[in-house]
C-alpha cells in the first residue's frame, strides 16, 4: 500500500471512490460524495457488472431453469437451484414427496453452513481478528492462519463439511443437478446418511467453539456495532407456519424497526403484492422495496439478521439458546438493528443448520425411495421462494403453452439489501471518513460494513488482500487532492 | 452395415489400418472395419443402420497413395489399402471441426438435458477441446416444444441428419428434412410446420434416440437426464434389409 498526499484545496465538493470493493462475491464500487465542509453528503454502492439472466432465459424450456439460474452464483448455487425448482414445482402444480422435501432441506442447510463459514472465516475474520488498521498484506485468511491457525483450520473444515454434504447428495459440490422439478432425482442411501451423520458432531463442536469465541469479541466492536447500519428498517424473511426459523418453505413475515409485525403469513406466491422493484441509474442492481410504503421509504433488510429478528424461535436446542443471546445484543426490546450483528446471526444459523441436518438425517423416512412427483406444466406462472444464505430469494417464471419461458423475474437476496447497504455506507462514512485526509483503516471500515451483508454479486469470490484498490479524492475541477493506492 | 444391400457373393480383402493387418469384406467401409476391430475413429453423422452422408468429416483418414484425406464412412476398403486413422494432422483437423461446431451454435453443456450423455461432448473430450479458439457466433436459434412428447432445440443441432435418415429409412415417415443454407440451415418437420402439428410424425421417438446431442430430447427431462438408447437401430435396419 502506498499513501500519498497531494497538495490542493479542501474546500470544494469531492468524490471518494473505492473500486473495487474487496473480499466480497462480485464486482462493486463505493463512491462517497463529500460536501465543501469535508462531510459525507451522499454514499452509493454501485454494482458494476451486468448479467442479463432474466432476458436470456426467455425462450428456454422451463426445466432448464434450475441449471441455468444456478449459474447466477458459484457460492450459493444450491439456493438458486431450490428456488428455481420450487417455481417449477409450482408450474407443474404438484406437491413433492415429503422425503424429497426433507432431502432438499438438508442440501439447503449444507449450503447455508458452507456459505456462512466462507463469509465469517475467509472473508470477515481477517477484519475482526487482525483489526481494521492492520497491514492489508496480512489482513486475509493467511494472516488469520498466522495469528490463530486453529481457528483458520476450523473455518476451512466447517466449510468443507458443508460442501461435502452437498457433494454426497448432489454428486458435485458446485452446480449439482440432483434437485429437479417435482423432487430430487435419486433417493439417499444409508451409507451416505451414516457418513454425513458422522461428520456433523465435529461440525457442531467447531460451530459452538467459534460462537463462544465471537461472543467474547463482540464487546470490542461496540463502536462498529453502533455505526454499521443501525438505521431503522424493516426485516423480511420466511418463517415456518409456527413462526420458527425457516430456510426452505413457509410464509413471508415482515417486521418493522420496532419489532411490530407488518405482514405475516404471506404465501410466497403473494410476494408481488408486497414487494416492488425500483431501478437507479448508478447501479445494475435493482432496489426492491415494500410496496405499501413506496420507494424508497419501504426499505427492509433480509438475511441472517432479518431471519433471527423475525423468528419466534429456532426449534433446535443450542440454536435457541444462541437466539436468546442474540436478542440481548439490542438494549431495548426491539429487533437487533446493527448490520454488524449479521456476523453474530450467521454463527447462530450455522449452529441451527447443523442441528437441523442431524434431525432430518435421523428421520425414519429419509431413506424412502419415493422422491419425485412427475407431471408436465399445468400452470403458466410459477413462483419459488427460499432463504439463501444472504436472504430471501425469489424466482418468478411465466411460460407459454409449449412450456417455454416467456418472462422471468429474479429477486436476489443481495438485491433486497440494496437500499439498506446504501444507507449503511452513508452512516459508516459519516462516522469514520474524514474528507480532508484518507486512511486505510477508515476506508476499510466502509468496505467491512458492506462485508457484514456478505453481498453476493456474482459467481465467484475474489481473492482476498490481493485486489488492487485505488481511492482518490478529487475536487470539483477534477484535481486530485489525496490518493491511496493498494497494489495488486 | 454396408452402404447398400450386400451382393450375393462378396470377396474378402486384406488391408492395414494403423499398422494392423486386417481382413474385411470388400463391401465394407473403412469406418465399419475400424468399429469391428475396436479402432477408435470419431464420427457424428455416421451411424450403423443408416445410409451414409459423409457430412461431419470427423472420420477423415489418411490413405497411402491418396493426396487428400478421405471420409472413412464413405470409403470402401480395397485390397492392400494402408490407412492411418490417427496422426498429428488428423488430430488438428478433428479438433478444429469440433470447435467450429461449438462456435456455430449454442451448445451450453452445463444446462443441457444431455449433459454427460452427449456424443458431441465425448468427441470434444476425445479431441482435447479444452477451449474454443474461434469466436462464438452467439446466434439465437429457436426451440420447438410443440410436440407432446418431444422437443427440438436448434441451438444444439449439429446437422448430422441422423433424424432425417432414421425417419425416412427406418420409420418410413419422412417427417424430418432440411431447410435453409449455411448457418441458417436447420432440420424441419413437415415443410417447416411446428412438430406438434405434424401430420406425418408417428411419435415413435427414433429421431430422438439417434440424435447425438441434446437437440432432440424427450419432454419432462431435466439437466443430464436424457440418456439415449440406440441399440434398436442395427437390429431394425438388418431386419429391414433382410426383407
Amino acid at each position: 500500500m502506498a499513501l500519498c498526499t497531494l497538495p490542493g484545496t479542501a474546500t470544494m465538493s469531492r468524490t471518494i471512490s473505492i473500486d473495487p470493493v474487496t473480499r466480497i462475491e462480485g464486482h462493486a464500487r463505493i463512491s462517497l460524495q463529500l460536501a465543501d465542509s469535508g462531510e459525507v453528503e451522499d454514499a452509493k454502492f454501485h454494482l458494476t457488472q451486468f448479467r442479463g439472466f432474466e432476458k436470456f432465459c426467455e425462450g428456454r424450456p422451463y426445466r432448464e431453469m434450475p441449471a441455468l439460474t444456478a449459474r447466477t452464483c458459484g457460492i450459493c448455487p444450491v439456493s438458486h437451484l431450490l428456488a428455481s425448482n420450487k417455481a417449477c414445482d409450482d408450474l407443474l402444480a404438484v406437491s413433492i414427496p415429503p422425503t424429497a422435501e426433507k432431502l432438499r432441506r438438508i442440501m439447503n442447510l449444507a449450503q447455508l453452513l458452507q456459505s456462512h463459514a466462507l463469509s465469517f472465516f475467509h472473508l470477515s475474520s481477517p477484519d475482526l481478528l487482525l483489526g481494521w488498521d492492520s497491514d492489508p498484506a496480512q489482513r486475509n485468511i493467511f494472516g488469520v492462519m498466522a495469528q490463530n491457525p486453529e481457528l483458520a483450520k476450523q473455518g476451512i473444515k466447517l466449510r468443507q463439511i458443508g460442501q461435502t454434504i452437498i457433494e454426497m447428495l448432489g454428486g458435485k459440490k458446485i452446480h449439482p443437478t440432483w434437485v429437479v422439478p417435482g423432487g430430487v432425482n435419486e433417493p439417499l442411501d444409508s451409507a451416505k446418511r451414516e457418513a454425513m451423520l458422522e461428520m456433523l458432531p465435529n461440525a457442531l463442536t467447531i460451530a459452538k467453539d467459534t460462537y463462544a469465541l465471537f461472543k467474547t469479541m463482540v464487546p470490542r466492536f461496540k463502536d462498529e456495532a453502533e455505526h454499521f447500519g443501525t438505521m431503522p428498517t424493516m426485516f423480511l424473511s420466511l418463517v415456518s407456519p409456527k413462526g420458527q426459523l425457516e430456510h426452505y418453505d413457509g410464509f413471508l413475515r415482515l417486521k418493522d424497526a420496532e419489532g411490530r409485525i407488518v405482514e405475516d403469513m404471506v404465501t410466497p406466491s403473494d410476494y408481488p403484492r408486497i414487494i416492488g422493484e425500483a431501478v437507479e441509474d448508478f447501479s445494475y442492481m435493482k432496489f426492491p422495496y415494500y410496496k405499501p410504503m413506496g420507494y424508497p421509504n419501504g426499505i427492509y433488510r433480509v438475511g441472517p439478521l432479518a431471519r433471527l429478528n423475525n423468528a419466534d424461535s429456532c426449534g433446535t436446542p443450542f440454536a435457541d439458546v444462541a437466539l436468546a443471546e442474540f436478542h440481548m445484543l439490542q438494549e431495548d426490546s426491539g429487533p437487533v438493528r446493527s448490520s454488524f450483528h449479521y456476523h453474530y446471526a450467521r454463527l447462530v444459523e450455522i449452529i441451527f443448520a447443523i442441528e437441523m441436518m442431524q434431525r432430518l438425517l435421523k428421520d425414519q423416512g429419509i431413506l424412502d425411495t419415493r422422491v419425485r412427483a412427475r407431471a408436465r406444466g399445468n400452470r403458466t406462472e410459477g413462483i419459488g421462494v427460499a432463504e439463501a444464505p444472504r436472504g430471501t430469494l425469489m424466482h418468478h417464471y411465466k411460460i407459454d403453452d409449449a412450456g417455454l419461458i416467456s418472462w422471468v423475474d429474479l429477486i436476489i437476496a443481495t438485491g433486497h439489501n440494496n437500499l439498506a447497504m446504501n444507507q449503511s455506507i452513508k452512516q459508516v462514512a459519516d462516522a469514520y471518513v474524514d474528507g480532508n485526509k484518507l486512511s486505510e483503516g477508515m476506508l476499510n471500515r466502509v468496505e467491512a460494513m458492506i462485508r457484514c451483508y456478505d453481498p453476493c454479486l456474482s459467481c465467484a469470490s475474489h481473492a482476498f488482500g490481493q485486489m488492487p484498490l485505488s481511492i482518490e479524492l478529487k475536487d470539483a475541477a477534477g484535481n486530485t487532492l489525496d490518493r491511496l493506492v493498494r497494489d495488486a | 452395415m454396408p452402404i447398400n444391400a450386400p451382393p450375393p457373393s462378396v470377396r474378402v480383402v486384406t488391408l492395414r489400418i494403423d499398422g494392423l493387418d486386417l481382413s474385411a469384406r470388400e463391401d465394407e467401409t473403412i469406418i465399419e472395419v475400424c468399429r469391428e476391430n475396436k479402432i477408435p475413429i470419431p464420427s457424428l453423422c455416421w451411424m450403423d443402420g443408416l445410409s451414409v452422408v459423409g457430412a461431419c468429416r470427423l472420420c477423415m483418414v489418411e490413405v497411402t497413395g491418396q493426396n487428400r484425406l478421405l471420409a472413412a464412412c464413405a470409403t470402401r476398403v480395397a485390397e492392400g489399402m494402408e490407412v492411418t486413422t490417427d496422426s498429428e494432422k488428423l488430430r488438428r483437423y478433428r479438433r478444429t471441426l469440433v470447435e467450429l461446431l461449438f462456435a456455430e451454435r449454442n451448445h451450453v453443456c452445463s444446462v443441457c438435458v444431455s449433459n454427460g450423455h452427449c456424443e458431441l461432448q465425448w468427441l470434444a473430450e476425445a479431441c482435447g477441446v479444452d477451449h474454443v479458439r474461434m469466436p462464438y457466433r452467439n446466434a439465437g436459434y429457436g426451440v420447438d416444444s410443440s410436440h407432446e412428447m418431444f422437443r427440438v432445440d436448434h441451438n444444439r443441432c449439429v446437422l448430422c441428419t441422423r433424424c432425417v435418415r432414421v425417419c425416412d429409412e427406418i420409420e418410413g415417415a419422412h417427417t424430418w428434412d432440411l431447410m435453409g443454407r449455411g448457418s441458417d440451415c436447420q432440420v424441419i418437420t413437415d415443410l417447416a410446420r411446428p412438430w406438434g402439428e405434424s401430420d406425418t410424425c408417428t411419435s415413435c421417438g427414433k429421431c430422438v434416440q439417434v440424435c447425438p446431442t441434446g437437440a432432440l430430447v424427450k419432454q419432462g427431462t431435466s439437466v443430464g437426464e436424457m440418456v439415449k438408447d440406440q441399440h434398436f437401430l442395427p437390429i431394425l435396419a438388418r431386419r429391414r434389409s433382410a426383407r
